[in-house]
């Protein structure tokens, strides 16, 4: 193409000659110094980035003069000049420590103002469940069974897989620890009681946080970008009622199904690894399990499901409907979501366990 | 018919793109002059978004040459390539911003990738296209998603124009913006077009736009161009689409207020 620009000093001033463009801008704009007159008879070429350039070295110079520019390149140096920075746009940069504190304190707020906002979400899902009593045509049936094969029937072989592996790792570390007593048959007790009271409820509630809150998060979170939740209310239909509620409900129902298939696997997989690692037969396993551990681990573990579904159901959707218009806000959001509801597991677990010593079962 | 070729910038030459059993374009051919605003029309399915995007590269034809400054889009190398697209300009019907940059990081956005500029110099180059395109001072630093159709589709043609390329596409800048809007619209391009020497490429439904800044119309129908030329041609052309769409109540009154007002 044409040669860059070059600068070349004359008597009264500045000539420039060849392609005065964005690339001869960036390596030349730093040396320029103009005199009165900036001759660009021999400039064959010019954009934007040009023309600034040579309204920044006139400026520079105080006012010096553009000579031998052609009409075209005359009306696109006035076009830029007439849109350069306002002389009073720099905004004061704010004081570093006052602004740490004051991102410190909007964080606090929003997070109180989340907090508020999820409690009064989880009121209108509980009370639009609660309603269903009195009209249950109001309930969805079919979004309700494709919710339940989507966060339920689909999930049953990770769940079941991780579960398996959980109950043979534990029977595996269980019966070294517990070898060195003599003591290799309570490894049926530490199986059953930990699968079956804490992590066979617990793991799955995370894994379906993981599967199954992120998906709610991203599917309403754009339906809300575009405008389709807006467009559900106008036809007078309650998206709490249309989306939320279904896919809340089939979590209730699904968790339980699925800690169950975890609490039944996680056994399996103890049992199999007791019989290859320590000889205890699956017979007696079984009737070690019959006999010494009470029901109640089991109803621990199976209480606890619905609540920790309607954790991850309240805040996957919510998140979901807080997503706003650009794409960004829907990735952090769905992140959140699943962060957040883990946690929220987790805390409602601890809470449980402090419950259940109360009430000593 | 060397000097012929020589001032058309973009040459388009049996070109057939198909989806599946749906042939879009068959056997298309169309010239672009350097230097002037050509309006590509036609009805709803005719294929004018995927004749932008043919030429861009962005989708690959079954069969045809698209040549851009001489050199084939489809055959370049990925240099090459790179190298045209610094070329040209592209804007896209809603804008298409980055959602998570403010509208002065989106014009950047091309100025960051394609060259190595201080950042002073980017952020104020940045500073006189949105400026052009008649944002207020205020949108600089504001995100797509709190911006008015209007603005986002500015906001989109800052970005295009943001390296001076030598051609811009434009497709459908004025869909869905008020007449008021539209008209402002069409006065910034064909500014900006005189002011910046561009080459524009326009596909439009807009009678308006059309009678008002384009220099040629090609009117796309059955698979190809069926007429290129100024509105008068398009007036006299024969054909059923082309008579209701030229000839329509709605023409009559783009032309009617057009000649009332020069």
């Amino acid at each position: 193409m044409t040669t860059a620009a070059r600068l070349t000093a004359t008597d009264d001033g500045l000539r420039v000659a060849g392609a005065l463009t964005i690339d001869a801008v960036a390596a030349l704009a730093p040396a320029a110094v103009a005199g009165a007159v900036i001759d660009v008879t021999d400039m064959t070429h010019m954009d934007t980035a040009g023309a600034w350039f040579l309204i920044d070295l006139q400026d520079r110079a105080g006012g010096a003069q553009i000579v031998g520019a052609t009409p075209v390149q005359t009306q696109l140096i006035e076009t830029v000049r007439a849109n350069l920075a306002p002389a009073d746009a720099a905004p004061p940069a704010p004081d570093d420590l006052t602004a740490r504190v004051s991102d410190f304190g909007k964080r606090v707020a929003t997070a109180g103002q989340t907090a508020k906002e999820l409690l009064s979400f989880l009121g209108q899902v509980v009370a639009a469940i609660a309603g269903l009593l009195w009209r249950p045509r109001r309930l969805r049936l079919t979004s309700l069974v494709h919710q339940c094969q989507q966060v339920g029937l689909n999930a049953v072989p990770i769940v079941a897989l991780m579960a398996f592996l959980i109950g043979v790792v534990l029977a595996f570390q269980g019966s070294a620890q517990l070898r060195q007593f003599g003591a290799e048959v309570f490894v049926v007790d530490l199986i059953s009681i930990s699968v079956l009271r804490e992590l066979g409820i617990l793991l799955t509630a995370i894994i379906v946080a993981g599967r199954s809150g992120s998906a709610f998060t991203a599917a309403i979170g754009s339906m809300k970008m575009r405008e389709e939740i807006d467009a559900l209310r106008t036809l007078g239909l309650d998206p709490i009622d249309v989306l939320v509620v279904p896919r809340v409900l089939a979590l209730m129902l699904m968790l339980p199904a699925l800690g169950f298939v975890a609490d039944l696997s996680g056994l399996i997989g103890g049992a199999m690894m007791s019989w290859i690692d320590l000889g205890v037969s699956p017979a007696v396993f079984q009737a070690r399990l019959l006999s010494n551990t009470d029901v109640w681990h089991f109803g621990v573990g199976m209480i606890k499901a619905p609540f920790f579904a309607l954790i991850i159901g309240i805040i996957g959707c919510y998140e979901g409907m807080s997503v706003g218009g650009d794409a960004e806000s829907l990735g952090r959001l769905t992140s959140t979501s699943v962060v957040l509801s883990i946690f929220m597991v987790i805390v409602m677990d601890a809470l449980f366990s402090i419950f259940f010593a109360t009430v000593g079962i | 018919m060397v000097t012929d070729s020589d001032d058309h910038i973009i040459r388009v030459r049996g070109l057939v793109t198909r989806f599946g059993a749906h042939t879009v374009h068959d056997g298309l051919d169309l010239d672009v002059r350097r230097g002037e605003i050509i309006g590509i029309v036609g009805g709803s399915g005719t294929g004018k978004s995927v004749l932008l995007r043919a030429i861009v590269g962005l989708l690959q034809p079954q069969a045809g040459k698209i040549e851009v400054f001489g050199e084939s889009v489809r055959d370049t190398g990925v240099d090459a390539y790179r190298d045209l697209r610094r070329r040209w300009g592209v804007m896209f019907q809603d804008g298409a911003l980055f959602s998570s940059l403010t509208v002065r990081q989106n014009v950047e956005a091309p100025m960051r990738e394609q060259l190595d500029l201080p950042d002073a110099l980017r952020e104020t180059l940045a500073g006189i296209k949105v400026r052009m395109v008649g944002l207020p001072e205020d949108a600089m630093d504001k995100f797509p998603s709190e911006l008015s159709g209007g603005m986002r589709k500015r906001a989109g043609f800052a970005r295009a124009i943001a390296l001076d390329p030598a051609i811009v596409f434009l497709d459908e800048p004025t869909a869905g913006l008020d007449p008021v809007g539209a008209a402002a619209f069409d006065t910034l391009i064909k500014q900006l077009q005189a002011a910046l020497g561009l080459t524009v490429f326009f596909v439009t439904h807009d009678l308006d736009s059309l009678n008002a800044i384009c220099d040629r119309i090609a009117v796309l129908a059955d698979r190809k161009v069926l007429a290129v030329g100024t509105m008068d041609d398009m007036m006299k052309v024969d054909h059923p689409w082309v008579r209701e769409y030229f000839h329509g109540p709605r023409a009559r009154a783009a032309l009617a207020s057009a000649g009332k007002t020069s």
